[in-house]
C-alpha cells in the first residue's frame, strides 16, 4: 500500500527514534517523515503538494524545516526522522523562504479569490493567510497562465489550468491510486502543466472520471461543476453509495437538502477515499423529472395511470391480492425483493410475503446473478459469502480472476487490486474476453486463459488436475481443515485423465501448457486470492463451478488468512444484504432452511403468526406460473425484471398474464409497463438503512434529504401487509435492524447505534466478535471441516450450430451500471449512449460487418439490432454486448437455460447469428 | 606509415572527415604507402585538424589543417617538419608536455577502437588487479585515492560505491552519466570518442566493487558520433570477453547498454537521469532515498560521472596512493579542465588540483581569442560563479572555490573579455535555469522565469534598489527552497555578478543616480 505523506505513523512499530521539534520530544518508528513526527506533537508544518494519501513528493517546497548540522532546508515531507535530530519549523530564515514560495506561486495565479469556486476551501488560499503573504512584488506583467483556457469536456469537473499550481497531486492520484495513468505534466519548467492523455480533453483520453483527480487538488484547478453551480456545501451526511457490491463510503455534501457534491470517505473501510465515476458524480437520477413521486393505480395495464393516494394505492394493491388469494389460492401470488434496497426494505418485503402473503413465493435478484455463490460456498465452507475483505487483497502474490471485469464493473476494488499488481502481484485472468486487467498501464496478466464461453468447469478442473497430480496439493491444509472422505473421493475424480489439460483442451480452446503454468503460479504462491463474478455463476454450471473455485482454494491450501481466499465481486450495492435477509423461497434470514422447526419457531413467535414451512417458487417458476394461469399477482421491489431477466419475452408474457403487479420503484421502468399498481420508491439519498457490500460489510445509509415521496420504503411495505390483514409497523429503520439482529445470529451484534459508533463491521457480528469478522474460516471453516464436491463437467445445451455459430456473453461498461435505470439519467450517458456488439474482425469480415455498422443479433430466442464495434478483445467465434439500454434489449436473445442448482440464468452463453442490416 | 586524422566530434566540426578524404585520394595512401588511421582528438582544440605523421622520434604534428591544404602537403610524398603547418613534434609541444595527464594519457595516441592499442598502451591494467582482488578492497582502494565524483559534486566515490556494495538486494546496477550538458564542457565526449575501453573498464571495476551484473551508459542525445563511437566500443569489447557473462572469463558477469538521453539538461541530474532511463519524464526524485540503496528501478545503484569511471581505472592500475599523492588537499588526483569560451588555445588540460586559475589560462589558454583583456571567467558551467580577475589566483580545488563562493563543478572553463556585459550574462544564467528546470519544485519551476523579469527590469533600472532587493530574495529562495542543484545553484552566477560586476547591473544609464547612491 501506499505510505503517505502525512497520514500517522505507526507508533506501536518499534525502534522509536527520539527527536526534537521546536523543543517538544516526539518519539516515532524510524522510517517516519519529520513532517509526520511534527504532527504527533501538534505542529502542522504548511505544506501544498503532501496529503495524506500520496507517497511524499517534495516539489511545493514550503514544508522546509531547518534541521541542526543539516545543510540547507530540507523539506519534512521527504525527510525521514534521525536519532537525535534537533528540527525548527519556525525561524526568520524558514518564514521569510515559505513567504516567498508562496509570493512564486501567486505571481501566476489569479487574484479572484471572492469569485472562485473554491473560495473557502482552497490550500492554497489557506497556506498564503498562514505564511502571510501580503504583496506580489513581482508584479502582474511577468510570464504567466492566466489566460490558458479552460477545459470543460467532461461532464462533471472542469480544469482550469490557470488556478493550477502544478503540485502533481492529480497526476499522482491518477498513478498511485486510481492506476489510470491518464494524466501526466506536460512540458517543462514554467510551461509545465497538468495534462489528460496525449494533449487531449479530459473527455476524450483515457481518464476514467474517477474523481481522484479533482478530490486531489488543493486549488480550483480541478472543480466539480455542482460546486461551480451551487458553491461550497453547508453540511456533510455520512452514507453508502448505491451502485456496485463495493459500497464505497461518501460523504454528501449538502447545501440544505440538495447534494451539491459526493466526496468518497476515507473513512470507509471499503474504499478508502476512493471512488469511481457512477458514485461519485452520477447521483443526479435521484432528482431526475422522470421519477415519479405519487403513487398511481389502473384497472388494467392498456389503461393510463392514475394518480392516486397513498391509501388508495396499498388499498387496491391488497383488494386485487385477496381476490386472486381467494380465487387461485393462498400460492397464487408472490414477491421479488432488490439487491439496491436496503437490508430493512428487503426484510420487510419477505416478511410481508411469509407473514401476509402466508406463502414463501419470495426470491430476490440475486436469483439472476450470484445465487450460485450462496449455494456453492455454502456447500463448501458453511457460509454464503466472500471470505475475505478488500484490503485482504494487499497480502495476495497470485491473483486470479475469473469471469469478472473488476476495472468495470468494481472500479474501487479494481484501483486497489492494481495497485497490488503494480506492487509485483501476479495475475491470471479467466475470461472469454481480453478485459482492460489483462494488459493496462503497469500490469500484465501472467496467464490470460480464453477459454470458450460455458467450459468454466472444465478448466477449474483442469487447474485442480494439475495441482493433484503435479504434487501440489497442499496436504498439511487439506489434512487438518478438509474433510478426509469428500477429499478422497474428490482427489480420485480429478485425477482422472478426462481432467488433465490436455484432455479439456478440445472443449475449453485453452492451451494446456499455459493452463498448467497457471495451476502451478496459483498453487505455488505464498498467498494466492480468487475474485469472480458472474461470468462464474451465470451459467447452466455456475454452481459447480463456484464449487471448483471452492474445491481449487482448498486443495491449494488458500483459504483462510490475508491474501488469499474466494471473494464473489458482487454486483449490486446489496446483493449480499438481500440474501442475508431471508428473501430467497427456501431460506429465513441468516440463510436457515424454511422447513427447520427450530428456526421458523423463532420466527413465528417473534412474527406473532405460523408460517408455511414448504419452499416457495423461485422467479423462474413464478413466471412459468403465470403463463400457466395459476399464479396471479406479483409485488415487485426496485427491480426491473422486464429487461434484466433473460427471454424476456417470456418475461412480458408472463407480467402480462397477471391480475395484479405491484411495482416499487423510482421510474415507470419496462417493468412498470405491465404493472397494475406503482408505488413509488425512494432513492438512496433518502433512505435510513444499511447496505451489506461483497466483503460482508454492513454499511450504514443515511438519509440526505427527507423522503421524495412522503414514506419511506419500507413504511409501504408495513401499509400494505397491513392492509392485507398482517399488522406490521416499526417506529423507525433502526427498530427493524434491531429485530434482524434479534432473530439472526451472524448479526446479533449489529444495530444503527454501534455502526454509528465504530462505522462498520463485517458480519458475522456477534457478542464475542462486536468489531465483525474481517477474514472468514480462519481456524475452522463455519461448517467444520471443508468438504470436496464432486465436479463434474456437462458442457451446456446452448452450443453453436450451423444457424447460430457464434457464442454471445454479456456484461457491463465503467459509466453505466446493470440496466442503465439511473446512469442513462445522468451525463454518464456521453461515454456510453447506446449498447455495442463486439466482433471480432474476421468473423465481422466474412459477415461483411464493419464499426459502427448495424447488426441484426438473432438467438432462437429472439432477434435484436445493435451497432457493431468490430475488435480482437473478444476472440473469433465469440460476440459481446451490454444491457445497459432499453432499446437493445439484450435480453430478447437470451436464454431459457439456468443453472441447475439455483435457476440462475445463462446470460453468458447465448448461440447467435449477426447479420448486417441497413 | 600511419597518418592521423581525429575521429572527434569537434575535429570533425572544423574539417577532419575532409582532410582523411582527401588524403584517401593521395597517391601516396592510394599506393598504400600510408594508411590514414582515424584517432582520437588530443584535445588541443585549437589545433584541430591536428593531423599527425609517424616518425623514427615520435609523431609530426601538422596544425589547422584543411582538406584544401592535403594535396599541397602531400604533393611529393610525405611533408617535412619544415612545413609552415607543423608544430614539430605533437608529444613535445609544451601544451601537452606540461600537463599531467592520467585519465587522458591515451587519448589521440591510439585508435579508439582497437582493444589491442588500448592494452598496449597500459589499458586493462586496473581490470585485472580487480579481478585478483576481492570487492571491499577494490572499495578500499577508491576510497584510499580520495577520488571524489567528477560530474561536480565531488561527492567521495569510495563511499557511494561502499554503500552499494553493503546494500543487501541482490540486483545492483552501475550507471554511468554522460549526459554532460555543462557549457563549455567536453571531457566526457573527447574520452568516449578517444578512448572509449577506459570507461568500459571503470565501469566493469565498479561493476565488481559492488555486485551489479548490469551498467547503463546514459549518453546525451546531442553527441551523435559519440553514441555511434561508443557503442562500437561495446560490441568490440563484448566480443573480446570483457563483457558478457563471463568477465575476462571470470565467474563474474557484467553488461553496459546505452541509451540515448532525449535533450533535457535536468537529465544530467542523477535522480532525474535515473527517471529518464526508467522510461519516465525527466523529473528530479527526492532524496533520500539516496540512488547508492535505491536507484534504477528502485535498487542500489553506482551513478558516477564518466570521469570517475575512467579516473578509477588509474587507481586500481597504478595503486591508491599513486593517485593520491597528485593533488592538493582533499582534493585527490587530477582534473580536466576544459578551456573554451574567448580563449585562445580553447582545449582540454587535464592537471593536478591547485594550479591557479590564472596560470591555467595564461600558460594554457594564453589569454583571449579576442586580444582584449579578459574581465570575467566562468568555471564550473553555467552554474559556476563569474571570476573576476581579482579571484583568478584562486587555486583550483574543490575547497579553495567553495570559500569564496564559486565551484569547479565539471570543470568547464569559459572566458569573457571586457566587451561582456555582465548584466545579460546573470539575466542568461536564470534564463538556463528557466529553459532546463524539470518544472517539479516551485523555487525553480516559477523562480527562474521571475528571475529572469527581475534581472530584465534592472537592465532597464526599472526600480533599481526593489529589484535588487527582490533579487536577493529570490535568490535565498533558489538556494535554500530548491529540490536539486539546477535551482539552488543557478543563483551562484547571478549573486557573482552582484557582487563583483555590482556597476553592470546598477551603474546609471543615461544620467541616473550614480553606483554608490543606489548600492544598497
Amino acid at each position: 500500500m501506499i505510505k503517505p505523506a502525512i497520514a500517522p505513523p505507526d507508533v506501536a512499530a518499534a525502534p522509536l527514534i527520539d527527536v526534537s521539534i521546536d523543543g517538544m520530544t516526539a518519539s516515532v518508528p524510524a522510517g517516519t517523515t519529520v513532517m509526520q513526527a511534527a504532527r504527533t506533537v501538534g505542529v502542522d508544518i504548511a505544506h501544498l503538494c503532501a496529503t495524506d494519501t500520496l507517497r511524499p513528493f517534495g516539489s511545493c517546497r514550503l514544508c522546509v524545516v531547518d534541521i541542526a548540522g543539516r545543510k540547507g532546508l530540507p523539506a519534512s515531507c521527504t525527510t525521514p526522522v534521525d536519532h537525535g535530530m534537533v528540527i525548527r519549523t519556525q525561524t526568520p530564515q524558514l518564514a521569510r523562504v515559505r513567504r516567498n514560495v508562496m509570493e512564486l506561486y501567486i505571481s501566476d495565479h489569479p487574484l479572484d479569490c471572492l469569485t472562485c469556486a473554491a473560495n473557502g476551501d482552497c490550500e492554497l488560499q489557506d497556506v498564503a493567510g498562514a505564511v502571510g503573504l501580503r504583496e506580489i512584488r513581482y508584479g502582474y506583467d511577468g510570464e504567466n497562465h492566466l489566460k490558458a483556457g479552460k477545459d470543460e469536456s467532461n461532464p462533471y469537473f472542469t480544469f482550469d489550468p490557470s488556478k493550477c499550481i502544478v503540485c502533481s497531486r492529480c497526476v499522482r492520484a491518477c498513478d498511485e491510486i486510481q492506476g489510470t495513468f491518464a494524466l501526466s505534466i506536460t512540458d517543462r519548467g514554467f510551461a509545465s502543466m497538468v495534462g489528460a492523455g496525449l494533449g487531449e480533453t479530459f473527455l476524450n483520453s483515457e481518464c476514467v472520471s474517477c474523481g481522484a483527480c479533482v478530490q486531489a487538488c488543493p486549488t480550483d484547478a480541478l472543480t466539480e461543476k455542482s460546486i461551480i453551480d451551487a458553491g461550497q456545501p453547508d453540511r456533510v451526511v455520512k452514507t453508502t453509495c448505491a451502485y456496485c457490491g463495493v459500497g464505497c463510503s461518501f460523504d454528501a455534501e449538502l447545501k440544505g437538502n440538495d447534494v451539491v457534491r459526493m466526496t468518497p470517505s476515507a473513512e470507509g473501510e471499503a474504499n478508502e477515499g476512493h471512488s469511481c465515476v457512477k458514485g461519485r458524480f452520477a447521483w443526479g437520477y435521484a432528482t431526475h423529472p422522470d421519477r415519479v413521486l405519487h403513487p398511481m393505480v389502473r384497472e388494467h395495464i392498456d389503461e393510463p395511470w392514475r394518480q392516486v393516494s397513498w391509501d388508495d394505492a396499498i388499498q387496491f394493491a391488497a383488494t386485487r391480492f385477496h381476490a386472486i388469494q381467494e380465487a387461485y389460492g393462498r400460492e397464487a401470488i408472490g414477491g421479488v425483493s432488490s439487491s439496491r434496497c436496503t437490508n430493512e426494505e428487503v426484510y420487510v418485503v419477505q416478511k410481508m410475503v411469509r407473514a401476509a402473503f402466508r406463502n414463501n413465493n419470495i426470491d430476490t435478484c440475486a436469483r439472476v446473478c450470484h445465487s450460485p455463490t450462496g449455494y456453492g460456498l455454502k456447500q463448501t465452507f458453511g457460509t454464503s459469502a466472500g471470505t475475505q475483505d478488500f484490503k485482504s487483497v494487499a497480502h495476495a502474490d497470485v491473483i486470479l480472476v475469473i469471469g469478472a471485469n473488476p476495472t468495470d464493473a468494481h472500479p474501487v476494488f479494481a484501483a486497489r487490486m492494481k495497485r497490488r499488481l503494480r506492487q509485483g502481484a501476479r495475475l491470471i485472468v479467466i475470461d472469454p474476453r481480453r478485459i482492460d486487467l489483462v494488459r493496462s498501464p503497469h500490469i500484465q496478466a501472467a496467464h490470460h486463459l480464453q477459454l470458450r464461453p460455458g467450459t468454466n468447469v472444465a478448466v477449474i478442473n483442469a487447474l485442480a488436475h494439475v495441482i493433484v497430480t503435479e504434487g501440489l496439493v497442499n496436504e498439511a491444509f487439506v489434512g487438518e481443515r478438509c474433510d478426509a472422505v469428500s477429499f478422497a473421493q474428490w482427489r480420485e475424480f480429478i485425477a482422472r485423465p478426462e481432467h488433465s489439460p490436455e484432455a479439456t483442451e478440445a472443449h475449453s480452446g485453452v492451451p494446456a501448457a499455459e493452463l498448467r503454468a497457471a495451476a502451478r503460479l496459483y498453487a505455488g504462491a505464498g498467498n494466492a486470492a480468487i475474485y469472480y463474478g458472474l461470468g462464474v455463476t451465470e451459467h447452466s454450471q455456475g454452481s459447480t463451478m463456484v464449487l471448483g473455485i471452492a474445491n481449487l482454494a482448498m486443495v491449494a491450501g488458500q483459504i483462510g488468512r490475508d491474501g488469499t481466499g474466494v471473494n464473489p465481486l458482487r454486483g449490486q450495492n446489496n446483493v449480499q444484504g438481500s440474501c442475508d435477509m431471508g428473501s430467497f423461497p427456501h431460506e429465513l434470514p441468516g440463510y436457515r432452511h424454511i422447513s427447520d422447526s427450530v428456526v421458523r419457531g423463532s420466527f413465528e413467535d417473534a412474527w406473532h403468526t405460523t408460517l408455511d414451512h414448504e419452499p416457495g417458487m423461485r422467479i423462474p417458476n413464478m413466471f412459468s406460473a403465470a403463463v400457466a394461469g395459476t399464479f396471479r399477482g406479483m409485488f415487485v421491489q426496485g427491480e426491473d425484471i422486464a429487461q434484466s431477466d433473460p427471454n424476456i419475452i417470456h418475461v412480458t408474457d408472463a407480467l402480462r398474464a397477471m391480475d395484479c403487479v405491484v411495482v416499487q420503484d423510482l421510474f415507470l421502468n419496462e417493468t412498470a409497463k405491465y404493472a397494475h399498481v406503482f408505488l413509488p420508491g425512494t432513492a438512496f439519498l433518502e433512505k435510513d438503512g444499511t447496505f451489506t457490500n461483497a466483503e460482508r460489510r454492513i454499511n450504514r445509509v443515511r438519509p440526505v434529504s427527507p423522503s421524495r415521496t412522503g414514506l419511506a420504503e419500507w413504511e409501504v411495505v408495513c401499509r400494505l401487509s397491513t392492509a392485507m390483514g398482517y399488522p406490521m409497523g416499526y417506529d423507525s429503520a433502526s427498530q427493524i435492524m434491531d429485530e434482524i439482529a434479534a432473530l439472526t445470529p451472524t448479526f446479533a451484534g449489529v444495530s444503527f447505534a454501534h455502526l454509528d459508533r465504530v462505522g462498520s463491521v463485517q458480519w458475522p457480528c456477534t457478542a464475542q466478535h462486536p468489531m465483525g469478522t474481517r477474514i472468514m474460516h480462519e481456524q475452522t471453516f463455519v461448517r467444520g471441516k471443508g468438504r470436496f464436491l464432486i465436479t463434474q463437467y456437462v458442457p451446456t445445451d446452448e452450443r453453436s450450430s450451423r444457424k447460430f455459430p457464434l457464442l454471445l456473453t454479456t456484461g457491463r461498461v465503467l459509466t453505466q451500471y446493470n440496466v442503465g435505470t439511473a446512469t442513462r439519467r445522468t451525463p454518464n450517458t456521453v461515454w456510453h449512449d447506446k449498447d455495442v456488439l463486439e466482433i471480432h474482425p474476421h468473423d465481422a469480415e466474412v459477415r461483411g460487418v464493419g464499426s459502427g455498422d448495424g447488426v441484426l443479433l438473432s438467438s432462437r430466442i429472439g432477434a435484436i439490432t445493435l451497432q457493431a464495434r468490430v475488435t480482437d478483445r473478444v476472440p473469433e467465434g465469440i460476440v459481446y454486448t451490454t444491457f445497459h439500454h432499453p432499446e437493445a434489449a439484450a435480453n430478447v436473445v437470451t436464454t431459457e437455460f439456468s443453472d441447475w442448482a439455483t435457476n440462475c440464468p445463462e446470460y453468458k452463453v447465448t448461440a447467435v447469428e449477426v447479420r448486417p442490416v441497413d | 606509415m600511419r597518418i592521423h586524422v581525429p575521429n572527434d566530434t569537434a575535429a570533425r566540426s572544423v574539417g577532419a572527415d575532409e582532410v582523411a578524404a582527401a588524403l584517401a585520394s593521395m597517391p601516396i595512401v592510394r599506393d598504400g604507402h600510408a594508411r590514414v588511421v582515424r584517432n582520437g582528438s588530443r584535445g588541443a582544440y585549437w589545433l584541430e585538424p591536428l593531423l599527425e605523421l609517424e616518425s623514427p622520434e615520435g609523431r609530426l604534428g601538422f596544425a589547422n589543417v584543411s582538406a584544401a591544404d592535403v594535396p599541397m602537403l602531400f604533393a611529393h610524398g610525405l611533408p617535412d617538419r619544415n612545413h609552415g603547418k607543423c608544430i614539430g613534434l605533437v608529444e613535445k609541444l609544451p601544451w601537452l608536455a606540461e600537463q599531467v595527464r592520467l585519465t587522458f594519457a591515451r587519448v589521440g595516441r591510439i585508435d579508439p577502437l582497437s582493444l589491442d592499442e588500448y592494452r598496449s598502451a597500459g589499458g586493462l591494467r586496473g581490470l585485472e588487479r580487480a579481478l585478483s582482488m576481492d570487492a571491499e578492497s577494490i572499495v578500499r582502494e577508491i576510497t584510499a585515492s580520495g577520488l571524489r565524483g567528477r560530474g561536480g559534486a565531488a561527492f567521495p566515490a569510495g563511499i557511494k560505491w561502499e554503500t552499494v556494495r553493503t546494500a543487501t538486494p541482490a540486483q545492483k546496477y552501475v550507471v554511468c552519466n554522460a549526459d554532460e550538458g555543462d557549457s563549455g564542457t567536453f571531457a566526457d565526449r573527447l574520452l568516449m570518442e578517444a578512448d572509449p575501453f577506459q570507461l568500459i573498464e571503470g565501469m566493469i571495476i565498479a561493476a565488481l566493487a559492488v555486485g551489479a551484473t548490469q551498467g547503463y551508459v546514459y549518453l546525451r542525445s546531442e553527441y551523435p558520433c559519440t553514441a555511434q563511437l561508443f557503442g562500437e566500443a561495446l560490441t568490440r569489447a563484448r566480443s573480446a570477453g570483457l563483457l558478457g557473462a563471463s568477465v575476462c572469463g571470470s565467474s563474474r558477469t557484467f553488461d553496459i547498454t546505452l541509451r540515448i538521453g532525449g535533450g533535457a539538461y535536468i537529465c544530467g541530474e542523477e535522480t532525474a537521469l535515473l527517471e529518464s532511463l526508467e522510461g519516465r519524464r525527466g523529473v528530479v526524485r527526492v532524496k533520500p532515498p539516496l540512488p547508492a540503496l535505491q536507484g534504477l528501478f528502485g535498487q542500489p545503484t553506482v551513478i558516477n560521472n564518466v570521469l570517475t569511471f575512467a579516473a578509477a581505472t588509474d587507481v586500481l592500475a597504478c595503486g591508491a596512493q599513486h593517485y593520491a599523492a597528485l593533488g592538493m588537499g582533499r582534493s585527490s588526483g587530477t582534473m580536466p579542465f576544459q578551456l573554451g569560451g574567448n580563449m585562445q588555445r580553447g582545449g582540454l588540460v587535464e592537471l593536478p588540483f591547485g594550479i591557479t586559475l590564472r596560470d591555467l589560462v595564461e600558460r594554457f589558454g594564453s589569454g583571449s581569442y579576442s586580444g582584449r583583456p579578459l574581465r570575467a571567467i566562468q568555471v564550473g558551467g553555467p552554474l559556476g560563479a563569474y571570476l573576476p580577475a581579482s579571484q583568478w589566483d584562486t587555486p583550483l580545488t574543490y575547497e579553495h572555490f567553495a570559500a569564496i563562493g564559486a565551484m569547479l563543478g565539471h570543470g568547464g572553463i569559459v572566458a569573457f573579455d571586457d566587451t561582456v556585459d555582465m548584466a545579460a550574462q546573470a539575466e542568461f544564467a536564470m534564463a538556463f535555469c528557466a529553459h532546463e528546470s524539470c518544472g517539479k519544485c516551485t523555487p525553480c519551476r516559477i523562480g527562474s522565469t521571475r528571475g529572469v523579469e527581475v534581472i530584465q527590469r534592472l537592465r532597464r533600472r526599472e526600480q533599481p534598489l526593489d529589484q535588487w532587493n527582490l533579487l536577493e530574495d529570490l535568490c535565498e529562495t533558489m538556494e535554500l527552497g530548491s529540490l536539486c542543484a539546477l535551482g539552488s545553484l543557478t543563483p551562484m552566477p547571478v549573486r557573482s555578478v552582484m557582487k563583483h560586476f555590482t556597476a553592470d547591473l546598477l551603474a546609471p544609464m543615461g544620467g541616473g543616480p550614480s553606483i554608490s547612491q543606489v548600492t544598497p
